[in-house]
């Protein structure tokens, strides 16, 4: 076979994430501390679990209806009117779907045409500029940077809009910097989008993990946003879900309606034991939240301390769960960083070039781990640049 | 606020009062002052260390020995209870609701050595009624920390 000839050109382009790599590196070797995964390391609330072990002892293992089941998406829009402020309605307005990345795809998928742009804040998680690439759309980067907390101004938003601007990715919380957008950033920008046609994808995944001061706020709750809002929710990070595959997408009917038709197509519906537990995660489980969430957080302010302790300026995150140190002082590039990291001193983290180009200069390092493990490898890492 | 305090020197009571100011978004010296004030009020009662006794020593044995006492008239459980803390050889007391009053807790080199204590040290002491001896076998948990093998059960990034 001529596989080149075979495949498509645009596959071939797209280069594999620069995220597994370095975990498939640190896979091979024995005894590396990893602060490089970005999933949570506590385990599924047991609630959730009971609730699935219960569905499952029932016999519940049909196919649900495309959309999600009617409870879940009952419990969605509840949910979302309480965390949110926006209502949506779970007759047409909510399509669950096999985790916050089928959820993108679907929007992306669902509003680009051949040659339009789709803005992307950066550095950012990695499957925006793939996807828009596969469905024929342009990928543009808006730089974020560390002097305006990694958030993306009005400024930049308006000096790359053109007539071929299609929709706005919004990242926040945001991975891999943990920038978080206040409701007044966020209305600077709602100010330009006002009277265009371009649509926003929200991808809210680490909307409940927020820490200090500022709560999420999603653009959609903000006036004559909502309209034109896809936003993207799961249930990986805030109940520690990942491997359930579960997530949906908040819209208005005329997009979320075309949405509906390719994960019908290609997906029939979101697992149904995933979808019968997590009715419980939304209802049930929000000191788990809560819980989860001070751990984090004293993670997180525990990280910022020891970089800063050993000479790595580091932005201060306000959401998700990584902090996102500049190492351009030690004159590696994040790469080199990472790789010498691992060999040298066994510890995996992962370069911020992974997220785009703008995260040169920068490693993500995750603190979805224990205190314990946190505090070894940052030792490691304190030798490694001191040396 | 010590709530929070206390559950990171049960993990760790080794960490850095910096790191625990930085964790709790508090000054040093207010984390200083309360551990120091805690240690004052007899609520921190000491900084110990835990060990795997089996694995420290093959043989070594743990025991629980429930005993039944009659409370004395004077002082209720207190005079026996006090008694028992003063054999170097008991690491722990406590009183009990349920079926034994108090339960001493005593590691010994061998099954024999405990089971000769219990006999001639804590069953002749007036107003015990009557011993009953349990020997923990293995470990599993203590402290909030699981034993066994160190291996990592951390799938992420490897299932
Ligand atoms: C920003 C962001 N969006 C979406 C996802 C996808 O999450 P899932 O598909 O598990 O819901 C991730 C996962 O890492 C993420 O970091």
């Amino acid at each position: 076979m001529n596989y080149d000839s075979l495949l498509s050109d645009k596959i071939k382009s797209l280069k594999p994430s620069g995220i597994r790599k370095f975990f498939d590196i640190a896979a091979t070797m024995d005894d590396v501390i990893s602060l490089s995964v970005g999933e949570p390391d506590f385990k599924t609330p047991w609630r959730v679990r009971r609730s699935a072990i219960t569905s499952l002892e029932k016999g519940r293992t049909s196919y649900t209806s495309n959309s999600g089941t009617l409870a879940l998406r009952e419990a969605i829009a509840t949910y979302t009117a309480k965390q949110i402020g926006v209502t949506y309605s779970p007759v047409d307005e909510i399509l669950v779907t096999v985790g916050g990345s089928e959820a993108i795809d679907l929007a992306i998928r669902a509003l680009v045409n051949l040659g339009d742009e789709v803005l992307i804040p950066e550095p950012c998680f990695v499957c925006y500029s793939p996807i828009t690439e596969m469905a024929g759309g342009v990928p543009v980067p808006l730089v974020t940077r560390e002097e305006n907390g990694f958030k993306l101004t009005a400024e930049n938003l308006k000096s790359k809009i053109t007539d071929k601007t299609k929709a706005l990715v919004l990242p926040f919380p945001n991975n891999p910097t943990g920038a978080v957008m206040t409701e007044s950033d966020l209305l600077a920008i709602a100010e330009v989008l006002k009277g265009t046609n371009i649509a926003v994808i929200s991808d809210e995944i680490y909307s409940e993990l927020t820490y200090g001061g500022d709560k999420h706020v999603s653009i959609a709750s903000l006036p004559n946003m909502r309209e034109r809002v896809v936003v993207i929710n799961g249930f990986s990070k805030a109940f520690a879900m990942t491997g359930w595959r579960l997530g949906y997408a908040l819209a208005p009917k005329p997009i979320l309606s075309q949405m509906l038709k390719l994960h019908q197509f290609a997906i029939m519906c979101a697992p149904t034991t995933s979808q019968l537990a997590a009715v419980t995660a939304l209802t049930d489980c929000a000191d788990d939240v809560a819980r989860m969430v001070d751990e984090y957080d004293m993670r997180r302010r525990l990280c910022v301390q020891l970089l800063a302790d050993m000479g790595l300026p580091c932005f201060t995150p306000g959401g998700a769960f990584y902090v996102f140190p500049n190492i351009t002082k030690t004159g590696l590039t994040s790469e080199e960083f990472c790789v010498r990291l691992i060999n040298e001193k066994k510890v995996a983290v992962v370069p911020g070039s992974a997220f785009g180009a703008s995260g040169e200069g920068y490693v993500r390092i995750s603190y979805a781990y224990s205190l314990k493990h946190i505090g070894e490898a940052m030792k490691r890492i304190a030798e490694f640049v001191n040396q | 606020m010590n709530e929070k305090l206390i559950k990171l020197l049960r993990q760790d009571s080794r960490t850095d009062p910096r790191e625990l100011a930085s964790m709790l978004g508090v000054p040093e010296s207010e984390v200083t002052d309360r551990i120091a004030k805690l240690e004052r009020d007899g609520v921190i009662r000491g900084y110990t260390v835990l060990i795997d006794e089996e694995r420290l020593d093959r043989n070594a044995v743990t025991a629980q020995i429930e005993l039944k006492v009659t409370p004395q008239a004077e002082n209720g459980y207190d005079g026996i209870a006090e008694r028992l803390c003063g054999f170097p050889e008991i690491a722990g007391v406590q009183l009990m609701s349920g079926n034994c009053d108090l339960l001493v807790t005593m590691r010994g080199s061998s099954f024999r050595d405990i089971a000769f204590f219990v006999s001639e040290n804590l069953a002749t002491i007036d107003g015990v009624m009557s011993t009953r001896t349990k020997i923990i076998l293995r470990r599993y948990k203590e402290e909030g920390v699981v034993f066994g093998d160190d291996d990592d059960t951390d799938e992420r990034g490897k299932l």
